[in-house]
C-alpha cells in the first residue's frame, strides 16, 4: 500500500489529519509514475519539480494554518490538450510537439485555486480524435488492466494514470465518449458534464459544439469533488452556463427507491458482448432490488447518430484546426512561399486521423454537399436530442453500456476507421444532445472492466452522481490485480 | 459514394493540406466508404425539422464594452515561429495565390 493508491477524498482527509504531508504523497505518485509509466506510458510530460515546488507550498500553508482549498496536496493528472502555463501543450501532435502555453485553461485555473497539484498531461489521440490512444504522434498508451489492450481514447492517459494510481484523478475531455470510453475500458468512474457545465476556456477546441471537459476519477466522491470545483460560469467562454453550482457530494445518497430508470431498447439490443450484458445485467438486478422502477424504452433515432456525428464533428474540426498554419505558434516548414509552408506545415505536422477528418470535414462543408450532409446531420441531431427530451419526460435517467465491448487489442482497429468509430457507438448520441452521462465501472469481462453509463437530462448531474454513488456502494469498487 | 481522385485533390487544396501520393489513394478509398456509411442519413425525411448547431438554451452572449487587460506583445508572440518589431513574420504572400482547379 502506498499513499499513491489513495482516492482524493481520502488524500485529502489524510493530509488534513497531518497523517502525510503533500510533498510525500507527490513523492509516492511520482514513484508510482516511475515504476508503472515505462510500461504503461500515460504520461507525454511529467511535472515532477513544479508538482513538489506546488507540494512544499501547500503544507508551508498548512504548518502556517492558513485555509486551504477543497483538493488542497491532491496530485492530479491534465489531459494535453488542457492548456497549462509553462508546462508544454502538445495535444500529442507534432504540430504543438514544443508548444508552451502562456495562460492556464479556466479549469487548471480552478484546480489549482482548490489546492490540486498537476503532476503531469497525458497522453491522447492527436487532437483527442480516436477512440484507442494509438492515435497519440508519440506513443500509444497502453490499459494498465492488460498491456497488450488499448485503454480507450482518447482521453486513454488520464484514465490509464488513474487506474495504475499514477494520479489522484484526472480531467479529461469528451466530444464523442472521449472521457468515457477510457473509463469504462480502465475501471474508473467518468463524467461527460451538461454542454456548458465547465468552462471550456483553454481546451484546445476539436467540435466546439461537442468538446467538455470531465473528471476521470477513482470513485464517484471524487467525482463530484472535482466537478464542484471546475463547474460553473466563466465570462471567458460564451458557451459556458450561468447556472448555480451545487455542492454535488451531497447527491452522494445511497438510496434510489423508486427512481425511473430507463433501459433505450437500442443500446442493449445485438452486437453486444456477453461478457459486457451479463455485467450490465448484474447491476440492473442490484438497482431493482434496492427498489428502482426499470422500464424499457426507445430512443428510435438512435441508429443515425454516429453518422451524423461523424459528419457534425470533423465539420467542426476542420474549421477550428485551420488555425495551425504554421504563422503564430507550433511547426512551421518555412521552404517556399506563404502558402507552401501552409499546406507542408499541416500536411506533415499532422497525422493520419486528424487529416481524415479534416479531409472529411472539408468535404461536408464544401459548396454542393453542405446541404445533403453537414444540413442534414444537424437536423438529425435535432431528432435526436427529441428522442431523448421525450425519454426523460418519462424517466429519471437512462442506462446503457458504455462500449458493445471491453477493451480491445492494440493495432486491431487501426486499420478500418469505420471500426474504430464504431467503438463510440453508444456514446456520441450524449455529445449530439449536450446531456450529461456518467460511467461507472459494473464488473469485469474476461478480467477487463465494463462501464455502465447512466445518461441524465441537461443539468442532472446531481441525479447521475447520485445513482451512480449507490450502485458503487452496492458493487463496490473494482480492483486492479497487483503487477 | 466514390470519390475521383481529383476530388480528393481538391479537398486537400480547400483544406490546405498538402499530401502524399499515397495519402491521395488511402484517402480517396477511406472518405469514400466513411461517405457511403453516413449515407444512411439520407433516408430520413427532414424537411419539417428544424437544424440544430448548438445545445445550450443561451443565446448571444455580449459583455459591457470596457476595455480590460489583455494579452502582452512579448506573450502572444512567445510562440512565434519568427518575429520582427513585435510581428509574426510570414514567407512572401503576394506571390502566387493557388486556385481552385
Amino acid at each position: 500500500m502506498t499513499w499513491a493508491e489513495l482516492t482524493i477524498h481520502e488524500a485529502v482527509a489524510a493530509l488534513r489529519r497531518g497523517e502525510v504531508s503533500a510533498v510525500e504523497l507527490t513523492e509516492a505518485v511520482l514513484q508510482t509514475i516511475q515504476d508503472r509509466d515505462p510500461a504503461v506510458r500515460a504520461y507525454l510530460t511529467v511535472a515532477a519539480d513544479s508538482a513538489l515546488e506546488a507540494a512544499r507550498t501547500i503544507d508551508a500553508a498548512r504548518a502556517r494554518g492558513e485555509p486551504l482549498g477543497p483538493l488542497a496536496g491532491a496530485p492530479l493528472a491534465v489531459k494535453d490538450n488542457i492548456l497549462t502555463a509553462g508546462l508544454r501543450t502538445t495535444c500529442a501532435s507534432r504540430l504543438l510537439e514544443n508548444f508552451v502555453p502562456v495562460e492556464d485553461a479556466t479549469v487548471v485555473r480552478r484546480l489549482k485555486a482548490a489546492g490540486a497539484i498537476i503532476i503531469g498531461k497525458t497522453n491522447l489521440d492527436e487532437f483527442a480524435m480516436g477512440s484507442s490512444c494509438e492515435y497519440s504522434a508519440f506513443f500509444p498508451t497502453r490499459n494498465p488492466w492488460a498491456l497488450d489492450r488499448v485503454p480507450g481514447g482518447s482521453s486513454g492517459g488520464s484514465a490509464a494514470a488513474v487506474a495504475a494510481d499514477m494520479a489522484l484523478g484526472a480531467l479529461g475531455s469528451d466530444t464523442g465518449g472521449s472521457v468515457r470510453l477510457p473509463a469504462s475500458f480502465c475501471g474508473i468512474v467518468g463524467l461527460k458534464p451538461t454542454y456548458g457545465r465547465v468552462s471550456r476556456y483553454g481546451l484546445v477546441a476539436f467540435a466546439s459544439s461537442l468538446d467538455q471537459i470531465g473528471p476521470m476519477t477513482k470513485d464517484v466522491t471524487d467525482c463530484a469533488l472535482l466537478l464542484n470545483v471546475i463547474a460553473g460560469h466563466d465570462p471567458l467562454d460564451a458557451t459556458s452556463l450561468d447556472w448555480p453550482v451545487p455542492d454535488y457530494t451531497r447527491a452522494l445518497v445511497p438510496e434510489v427507491r423508486g427512481l425511473r430508470i430507463g433501459l433505450p431498447r437500442e443500446y442493449h439490443g445485438e452486437g453486444i458482448e456477453p461478457g459486457v450484458r451479463a455485467a450490465i445485467t448484474r447491476a440492473l438486478q442490484q438497482l431493482a432490488a434496492m427498489g428502482a422502477i426499470i422500464e424499457e424504452t426507445s430512443l428510435p433515432h438512435t441508429r443515425y447518430a454516429l453518422d451524423a456525428y461523424y459528419i457534425i464533428a470533423p465539420a467542426e474540426a476542420s474549421a477550428n484546426l485551420a488555425r495551425y498554419d504554421g504563422v503564430r505558434y507550433g511547426l512551421s516548414l518555412r521552404d517556399g512561399d506563404v502558402w507552401t509552408m501552409v499546406a507542408r506545415t499541416r500536411g506533415r505536422g499532422f497525422g493520419p486521423e486528424v487529416k481524415r477528418r479534416i479531409m472529411l470535414g472539408t468535404y461536408v462543408l464544401s459548396a454542393g454537399y453542405y446541404e445533403a450532409y453537414y444540413l442534414q446531420a444537424q437536423k438529425v441531431r435535432t431528432l435526436i436530442k427529441q428522442d431523448f427530451d421525450r425519454a426523460f419526460a418519462a424517466f429519471d435517467l437512462l442506462l446503457a453500456p458504455t462500449c458493445p465491448t471491453v477493451a480491445f487489442r492494440l493495432g486491431e482497429r487501426l486499420a478500418d476507421p469505420l471500426a474504430m468509430y464504431l467503438s463510440d457507438v453508444f456514446t456520441v448520441t450524449v455529445n449530439i444532445a449536450g446531456i450529461p452521462a456518467l460511467v461507472v465501472p459494473c464488473g469485469l469481462a474476461d478480467g477487463l472492466p465494463v462501464g455502465l453509463q447512466l445518461l441524465g437530462p441537461p443539468g442532472g448531474e446531481e441525479r447521475l452522481l447520485h445513482v451512480g454513488y449507490a450502485l458503487e456502494q452496492a458493487l463496490g469498487r473494482l480492483r486492479r490485480p497487483a503487477g | 459514394m466514390h470519390l475521383d481522385r481529383a476530388h480528393v485533390e481538391h479537398i486537400a487544396l480547400l483544406a490546405r493540406l498538402e499530401l502524399t501520393a499515397d495519402e491521395i489513394a488511402l484517402f480517396q478509398q477511406q472518405l469514400s466508404s466513411i461517405l457511403g456509411h453516413v449515407a444512411v442519413l439520407q433516408e430520413l425525411d427532414t424537411r419539417q425539422i428544424p437544424p440544430t448547431a448548438q445545445v445550450i438554451p443561451r443565446q448571444t452572449v455580449l459583455r459591457e464594452d470596457e476595455s480590460r487587460p489583455s494579452l502582452a506583445p512579448d506573450l502572444a508572440l512567445a510562440n512565434a515561429p519568427e518575429t520582427e518589431e513585435n510581428l509574426f513574420k510570414v514567407p512572401p504572400v503576394f506571390e502566387e495565390f493557388p486556385v481552385t482547379p
